[in-house]
């Protein structure tokens, strides 16, 4: 695969539509889709003061947050609510009176962390909360997500829809932890050492079933969403048979080392970030080198513009000598790599392989990976929320909040339904994404 | 982005060669055999050698013995006991009625989407609302059989069809591509249902875990093999409304207006619009009618199978269906019998299970290795060496954008 830096003699001038957003002229600021959006989200701050204002204000009492060793800070939950509703609705105002303008999401995101944290302070009023815990265990909850949503990029940008992420996903945890047990028995291996042979061999029949994706695609024209489908359907009866025929009655077969954390020297002893982000294990360092090696290449090599070109426009970039169905298949079967190393990542956490072990995180990543508009950075801050979301739900079970952790973790599934339907602000795919390609 | 075929199969052009072909031939032509017969029955055929193979590879004792035989003893008596588990008894047979039923209603509401160019997997959500709507109807009320299932009924059939008429107004309205919301709804009935069962209104007293009040005996659907008093026979009549369902089908896209427009724009959504149809309308109708399938399905797992609700009462059939619907392509009739297939390795899996030791997964990879021979009709004919005949693909969806 070419990588090389250079701009390329060959570049497309193609846009992305997944990035970029429509430019306003001089005459007509605002288009009646970006208007309506407006709109929606005045109304949406609207409510959500409301929330604050009605819900938020009724538990009295002040909520702890401890951070790391014996450092906390409190706050108020009553006054905060206030604050937070006011505010709130004044940036309603000003959303629905002139916008916000450049600053939209600036201030969408302050006016998000600002109701979530009143709302933490709502439900843990009185009470103590490990706050960096809570962020600590997002950042672990996500890390597979950003795998998966990497993967399901990487195929959808080059014009393959890969519904079977969960599949893939389930794949390299099963063949980690299986061929992981095995090659620690092997002479010369200890756990250790056996459990990447796993890792690897997980990229390797993940990439594997990739390939079986873009081969039914692409060769045989089959709908890609079907054989997504399919991947995932046989991928979970054949891990589930398995499992339960050969690893039950063996279970030397399935008893993988968990995977210990490693401190990034210096890095860890930053106080509170060092315990969210540092002191995690490889497989989380290893999701933000994905991030950004992937952005970088994806935007800024040959192969990136190549890959962008094929999923917008295949045919122009035939018509200037991109070999489409070539760099597809080699998309999709490096994104199978990079799924496959994303579901070990349920080996390292917890030894052992289990029947449906990933339990639809792969429709999660692909819920990501729309929510964070086909960009790995935003795919990375959607995975991040997911995660957050997740670990909340986790935290505040314990809290006995009387709100029912259901809700909690349905708010992700909303939240995706709210930007697909693009009620704050649309967010659109690769155009020839789910087509397959003829060339002439 | 252009829509394509949904439904496989060319239209019936009357061909002046046909009078002179034999009549059996001229039979076959018209019910479009290779397509609706040849290739579903090769399709199964592969996916059965290659279940067989995945079964022998993992006889890893016997493979460590070199003991071929043995393997083979065992694969034929796997596939002898999946018959004989599903219709060698009348309580085997009822077994597979009760699998197949949910499994046609689900089947349907993928196929009504499909015929008119959407991908719904929300069949699992809109069963969940269906259920859920169906044993509020059925634990609440207290009159006469004739009255409460009927109502149980219809409330499966309204919640299912709001459930899944959100999804397409969705989709009417903003253009969100409803495999995306259709996950998403699959998890937030999930959750919904979870948190229902768990409040004052619908669990059972003196229960912890999430388990609902129960149907009243009255409520109940009636017994299918109602001169039996064996309690195992479980088969109600809910297959019976089933077969309604498909009945249903079959009228709404042959015989009715409805269904005519709903397959024109599923078929190409820009001449439908050219025609003077609403693809607003036909986007949100069809889901609603999907929906309310998916929610019968939902309806009589609740009034007919279980008698409550759980947490999991959808199970996976939701997602199963999809592969009977493909298996059946789509048609009301192919439903029926794929549903029926599908409960016979089902039922007879559980029996190769207790007889043989091989888990009743090997059904699942079963399933999705019919749906992949049936998905890549090109595949089969690759693997059979049989000459290009017929369509190409079963089925093609909007891409993301569209």
């Amino acid at each position: 695969m070419s990588t090389s830096a250079t701009p390329a003699p060959d570049q497309l001038p193609v846009e992305t539509t997944a990035t970029t957003t429509a430019t306003p002229d001089a005459t007509n600021p605002l288009t009646f889709e970006e208007r309506q959006h407006a709109r929606n989200l005045g109304i949406a701050y609207i409510v959500l003061a409301g929330i604050s204002a009605i819900v938020l204000t009724g538990n009295g009492g002040t909520a702890t947050f401890n951070l790391d060793g014996d450092r906390s800070f409190g706050l108020p939950a009553q006054p905060l609510a206030w604050f937070v509703a006011a505010s709130l609705a004044v940036v309603a105002g000003v959303q629905l009176w002139r916008g916000f303008g450049k600053w939209t999401n600036v201030v969408l995101a302050l006016s998000s962390v600002l109701i979530f944290m009143s709302f933490l302070a709502w439900a843990a009023a009185g009470r103590e909360f490990s706050f960096i815990g809570m962020l600590a265990s997002a950042v672990t909850f996500s890390t597979p997500l950003v795998f998966g949503a990497c993967a399901g990029i990487m195929c959808e940008r080059s014009g393959v829809v890969n519904i079977a992420i969960e599949g893939l996903l389930l794949n390299g945890a099963f063949t980690s932890a299986f061929v992981g047990s095995l090659a620690s028995g092997w002479p010369g291996m200890g756990p250790k050492s056996g459990f990447w042979i796993g890792v690897v061999a997980a990229m390797i029949t993940s990439a594997m079933f990739a390939w079986l994706l873009a081969w039914l695609a692409i060769r045989f024209k089959v709908d890609q969403v079907i054989v997504g489908f399919f991947i995932n359907f046989f991928v979970l009866g054949l891990t589930s048979f398995l499992s339960s025929r050969v690893l039950t009655e063996n279970p030397d077969y399935n008893d993988t080392p968990t995977l210990a954390a490693w401190n990034v020297p210096l890095l860890e002893r930053i106080p509170v970030l060092g315990q969210i982000l540092f002191q995690q294990t490889v497989f989380v360092y290893g999701a933000y080198v994905l991030v950004a090696v992937f952005t970088w290449f994806l935007f800024r090599s040959k192969w990136g513009l190549r890959t962008r070109a094929v999923g917008e426009h295949p045919r122009a970039a035939d018509t200037l000598g991109v070999n489409v169905l070539r760099l597809r298949y080699r998309n999709v079967i490096l994104a199978g790599a990079i799924a496959g190393f994303g579901g070990s990542w349920w080996t390292a956490t917890l030894g052992r392989f289990n029947e449906n072990i990933t339990n639809g995180r792969g429709f999660i990543a692909l819920a990501v990976v729309i929510v964070g508009r086909w960009h790995p950075v935003g795919a990375l801050c959607a995975a991040l929320l997911f995660g957050l979301f997740d670990s909340v739900a986790d935290k505040l079970s314990l809290l006995n909040t009387g709100l029912p952790s259901e809700f909690i973790k349905m708010t992700p599934y909303l939240m995706t339904i709210v930007v697909v339907a693009g009620f704050v602000g649309r967010s659109r795919g690769p155009k020839a994404a789910g087509q397959p390609y003829e060339s002439q | 982005m252009t829509a394509a075929t949904v439904d496989g199969s060319p239209a019936d052009a009357p061909d002046p060669s046909e009078r002179d072909k034999p009549r059996l031939v001229a039979f076959f032509d018209r019910i479009d055999a290779y397509n609706n017969l040849l290739l579903p029955v090769l399709a199964i055929v592969s996916a059965l050698i290659a279940g067989a193979l995945i079964i022998g590879l993992t006889d890893i004792d016997r493979l460590k013995e070199g003991d071929i035989g043995g393997i083979l003893t065992t694969i034929k008596d796997a596939y002898l006991a999946l018959p004989s588990g599903a219709l060698g008894s009348l309580r085997g047979i009822s077994e597979t009625i009760v699998s197949a039923t949910p499994l046609i209603l689900a089947g349907l509401c993928f196929a009504v989407a499909a015929r008119s160019g959407l991908f719904n997997i929300g069949a699992t959500g809109q069963m969940f609302a269906g259920g859920m709507a169906a044993v509020w109807v059925g634990f609440s009320m207290d009159g006469p059989g004739i009255v409460q299932v009927p109502l149980a009924l219809l409330a499966g059939i309204v919640g299912g069809g709001l459930w899944g008429g959100i999804v397409g107004f969705l989709k009417a309205r903003t253009g969100a591509h409803e495999v995306i919301t259709t996950i998403m709804t699959n998890y937030i009935a999930g959750l919904l249902t979870l948190w229902l069962l768990k409040t004052e209104t619908f669990q059972q007293p003196g229960k912890d875990n999430p388990i609902s009040k129960t149907v009243s005996s009255e409520g109940r659907l009636p017994k299918l093999f109602f001169w039996s008093d064996d309690p195992s026979l479980r088969a109600h009549w809910g297959f019976l409304v089933a077969l309604a369902g498909a009945m249903f089908m079959w009228w709404l896209f042959e015989r009715s207006k409805v269904g005519f427009e709903l397959r024109t724009f599923g078929s190409n959504a820009d001449a439908a619009r050219y025609a003077g149809m609403k693809p607003a309308t036909l986007t949100t109708l069809a889901m609603f009618i999907a929906g309310g399938l998916a929610g019968l399905g939902g309806a009589t797992q609740i009034i007919g199978t279980q008698g409550y609700a759980t947490e999991s009462f959808a199970g996976t059939i939701g997602f199963d269906a999809i592969a009977v619907a493909l298996l059946g392509r789509n048609k009301p009739l192919g439903i029926v019998f794929a549903a029926l297939l599908f409960g016979i390795l089902e039922a007879g899996g559980r029996k190769m299970q207790l007889e043989t030791d091989i888990p009743l997964d090997v059904v699942l990879v079963l399933r999705a290795l019919i749906v992949l021979f049936i998905a890549a009709p090109a595949l089969t004919r690759l693997i059979w060496r049989l000459k290009s005949e017929g369509s190409t693909s079963v089925l093609q969806f909007r891409g993301w954008g569209a």
